[in-house]
């Protein structure tokens, strides 16, 4: 039984039916637990709070999102850097953690140079992040915790999710990749 | 117990750290933080992404369902509208393409090593939601509120039991795998 555990966790990969199963049961003992739809968006806007709290305290308290999402080292702020952990562990576990500059099939299209690449990454967080809070969750909140209550909101939100995602991924590696 | 539970601060954190570090392995596990098998998804050349998120929706529909019914879990539902739903999702979709994480991955792609994860992803997210905190008043009074959903959840539009969307959502999803599995991928 020790060894079979040993040998699942140290695996590269689960096949993601079967790690999707276990994110099935992890949201419902976060509802159980938590009372909390397990969503990750949330965490950021905390995190962003806090550090300009930091720098310029008027602003954080006058603005009324953050009135909406209080910055403060709650459970949603942890889920983020429990995540950070929990992958670093599994990669380390797995021999696969590397630090990787530019993605393969990013350096195939449009070239080995970092800077393109980060310029770009910075442009998808800014939407990313923007986009998330707009629509009230990301593909955790909405497209898994919101979409299993059968939310209307969460099966039109991350129906959009994908529609963004594939006109955007198409133009970029179908079109100006050619 | 639950509630008492739901109200203690230091355990919330500590439960939150936990069950974050849970998500963070099983969606390293599961392969969806490598940038390849996002873009993979959204060019619909790899189904990865789909297969782990419907599955997760389908335990954890009946899961959540079962614990409603015992009065155990409460519902945690936003209400929904074209203008923030529609037009958020929208926004969402270009930066996951470009990105090619998502809020969650992101996380854990810098926990696998990932540097444009860690030094564009995440400041483009801390940028995002410094952004989005500043532009929220003028958004909320034109935007969010436009074409609001005439329900909450499917169960309550379509007027019937909830077990009358899950079992043919089940069904559907299984059928989907199968074919997924015939076409190779």
């Amino acid at each position: 039984m020790g060894e079979y555990i040993l040998d699942l966790v140290t695996q590269v990969g689960w096949s993601p039916y079967v790690a999707g199963a276990g994110i099935g049961i992890l949201v419902c003992c976060a509802f159980l637990l938590s009372d909390h739809p397990l969503g990750c968006s949330t965490g950021y806007v905390k995190i962003s709070g806090l550090l300009e709290r930091a720098v310029r305290p008027s602003m954080v308290e006058k603005n009324e999102y953050y009135r909406v999402i209080l910055p403060a080292l709650d459970w949603q702020f942890f889920i983020v850097p429990g995540i950070i952990i929990g992958a670093f562990v599994s990669a380390m576990l797995s021999g696969s953690f590397q630090f990787v500059w530019v993605p393969a099939l990013w350096a195939d299209t449009f070239g080995p140079g970092p800077a393109l690449r980060i310029a770009v990454a910075v442009i998808g967080g800014i939407l990313l992040e923007t986009g998330a809070r707009w629509a009230g969750g990301c593909t955790s909140g909405h497209g898994i915790s919101g979409t299993l209550q059968l939310s209307c909101a969460s099966i039109v939100a991350a129906s959009c999710f994908f529609a963004g995602g594939i006109a955007m991924a198409v133009f970029l590696f179908r079109i100006m990749g050619q | 117990m639950l509630k008492a539970l739901h109200r203690n601060k230091k355990a919330q954190m500590i439960l939150g750290l936990l069950i974050g570090i849970a998500f963070g392995f099983l969606l390293q596990k599961s392969g969806v933080t490598s940038y390849s098998v996002v873009i993979g998804q959204l060019l619909l050349s790899d189904f990865t992404v789909l297969k782990m998120m419907l599955s997760a929706v389908i335990v954890g529909t009946i899961g959540f369902h079962i614990l409603k019914r015992m009065g155990l879990v409460q519902p945690h539902v936003v209400s929904g509208s074209i203008g923030s739903s529609l037009i958020g999702g929208l926004v969402f979709g270009l930066g996951f393409a470009l990105l090619g994480y998502c809020p969650g991955t992101v996380a854990k792609a810098a926990g696998q090593g990932a540097l444009d994860a860690i030094f564009g992803g995440f400041p483009g997210m801390l940028i995002g939601a410094g952004l989005y905190a500043r532009i929220y008043p003028a958004l909320n009074a034109n935007i969010l509120h436009k074409g609001e959903f005439p329900a909450q959840t499917l169960p309550q539009l379509l007027r019937v039991s909830e077990w009358l969307i899950i079992l043919p959502l089940v069904v559907v999803s299984v059928l989907f795998f199968i074919l997924l599995g015939y076409l190779g991928l």
